[in-house]
């Protein structure tokens, strides 16, 4: 279960220049639920992926993740409980680094690393296995290097690695709004296959409207820091793209001029 | 050039070996441009040198040194991450302050080890005349370290290393402290440069405050030499590289300063090394022009 309990950021407070980016966002997902995140430029999307990452420490409020509160813990001290894939295909993974050395990275997320061979026969041979569901034919590349692949590619592989050690939630930032449509398609219907297959608990923020009815079980829409819709079950099985372009213009008090980038 | 001053530079490049293998960890693995190795080197020198005089084992001493080169590192990972000072003016300071603290340490510019016992002094006197000594040595001790560095690189520790130099972002969203992998790495780097510098002292017999200047440009020419000859194939060949390319860098420049059509004196060295590594720096960007 993940629950934000009143979570206020405020940045750069006390300065000409303060903000606030999320201004009282409670949230309660409960385990196994995939939850679909929209909002335009500047809503909070990104803030609340930070603020459960780790990236972004809460100016008030509390994080819980699973069954352990994380609010003041650094990215890299919760990573055990949070897999992220990103925007930027290249910002998941190390270019430097092979394939097969970028998941016995991942494989070991939030865990002690000592002194093993990175790479015994046996983790080579599970991480092959499991870049072969992805009919790909990197199996076949499994040590060339990250920075070979294309951008579908390594989103591809950033959803394995994402998935190689166990967590309480899976952040998906936008994570095909990099991609063209075709690559893009393929790495939705895998992240609806993995996160169905292993029941995994997630966060998806996305920019498409279509993708954020289409996929998920809830939707959340930001608007200026805090939730403005909140939708799950029969009543969002009926909402179309169209109403929530009328939600989003009536929120806003304005006529939306990137319709089209809306609709996507 | 004579046999023996073929060996000379065989054994100089495997002694400049470990500064390779330093700079190789600072620079290519952390991504941290590491002037500390200026101070480090001479540091270790000096630390071997007074211990050696003062009778303790020249085993303990060069692990004393190596104690302190990494403390060196810390420091200057220390002014980087916690001070937030840019790395490389971090390792500056760092570097400055080396150059007081190595003469504190010897209580002058200079120590001799003549006739001290060193690491080398058992195996003196075997049979193996005295420049085939020494070469053979620092090259055993470099096969280790280097095996040694190649181990933890691939190790799942050194993999959240070499992930904090490439993407430290990432690194941290796999639950790496990439701040605490900086503190380590430098630690490592400086130590083995400053393992360096104890071999440096033991088989020249002395230690002096001066011998670190210009350290980093020749670490870092061997590393791009063995980059250039050997390519990036994996970390075992990048380290074989760093080694190769520091006796190639020594060798080329005896050839330069004792082939006398040339007019070079031994003063001469400095610019020469600095032609050297800007000639290693600028040929693979020609030739990867050409092809392009």
């Amino acid at each position: 279960m993940i629950k934000l309990d009143n979570i206020q950021v405020v940045f750069g407070k006390g300065t000409p220049l303060e903000k606030r980016a999320l201004n009282s966002v409670s949230l309660i997902i409960e385990e196994g639920t995939f939850v679909t995140v929209i909002g335009s430029n500047g809503a909070g999307k990104s803030t609340v992926l930070g603020v459960l990452a780790g990236d972004v420490i809460p100016t008030a409020g509390q994080v819980t993740v699973g069954n352990t509160e994380v609010t003041r813990k650094g990215t890299a001290a919760r990573a055990g409980l949070v897999a992220r894939v990103f925007q930027d295909p290249l910002a998941g993974s190390c270019g430097a680094l092979s394939i097969e050395e970028n998941l016995a990275l991942a494989a070991k997320r939030g865990e002690n690393r000592g002194l093993t061979p990175a790479l015994g026969t046996k983790r080579r041979e599970h991480f092959r296995e499991r870049i072969a569901e992805l009919n790909l034919g990197l199996e076949n590349r499994m040590k060339d290097r990250m920075d070979l692949l294309s951008g579908g590619q390594r989103q591809a592989v950033s959803l394995v690695m994402a998935t190689l050690a166990g967590s309480e939630v899976l952040l998906l930032d936008e994570h095909t709004a990099a991609l063209d449509p075709g690559m893009a398609e393929f790495i939705m219907n895998l992240t609806q296959k993995i996160v169905s297959e292993r029941k995994l608990t997630a966060l998806m923020v996305t920019h498409s409207m279509r993708q954020a009815l289409d996929f998920g079980d809830r939707t959340i829409m930001l608007h200026a820091g805090e939730v403005v819709l909140d939708v799950s079950g029969d009543s969002r099985k009926t909402l179309q793209v169209e109403d929530l372009i009328a939600m989003f213009r009536r929120i806003r008090g304005q006529t939306l001029d990137d319709d089209a980038l809306l609709i996507g | 050039m004579s046999q023996i001053a073929f060996w000379g530079a065989v054994e100089l490049g495997l002694v400049y070996a470990f500064v390779a293998l330093g700079v190789f960890l600072a620079f290519r693995v952390l991504d941290f441009p590491d002037l500390t190795v200026d101070g480090s080197f001479p540091l270790g020198a000096a630390v071997t040198a007074v211990l050696i005089i003062a009778g303790v084992n020249p085993w303990l001493a060069s692990g004393v040194a190596m104690v302190a080169g990494a403390a060196a590192g810390i420091v200057t990972a220390i002014l980087n991450v916690r001070f937030r000072i840019l790395n490389l003016l971090a390792s500056i300071l760092t570097m400055i302050a080396l150059f007081s603290v190595n003469l504190r340490v010897m209580g002058k510019p200079n120590v001799a080890l003549i006739n001290a016992d060193t690491m080398l002094s058992p195996f003196y006197g075997l049979g193996l005349r005295d420049f085939y000594v020494r070469p053979l040595f620092v090259a055993f001790l470099v096969a280790v370290a280097a095996v040694a560095v190649w181990r933890f690189l691939e190790s799942d520790a050194g993999l959240a290393m070499r992930a904090t130099g490439a993407n430290a972002r990432m690194a941290r969203a796999q639950g790496v402290d990439t701040s605490r992998q900086i503190y380590l790495g430098m630690a490592m780097s400086n130590a083995l440069v400053a393992l360096g510098g104890a071999l440096f002292a033991q088989t020249n017999g002395f230690a002096d405050v001066t011998s670190g200047v210009g350290t980093i440009v020749v670490g870092l020419a061997a590393v791009i030499i063995g980059e250039t000859l050997l390519g990036s194939r994996g970390i075992l060949i990048a380290l074989a590289g760093c080694v190769l390319g520091s006796i190639l860098y020594r060798i080329a420049i005896q050839l330069a300063l004792s082939t006398d059509m040339l007019g070079l004196q031994a003063s001469d060295l400095n610019l020469v090394t600095a032609a050297l590594v800007t000639l290693a720096l600028v040929l693979p960007r020609l030739r990867r022009g050409g092809a392009a």
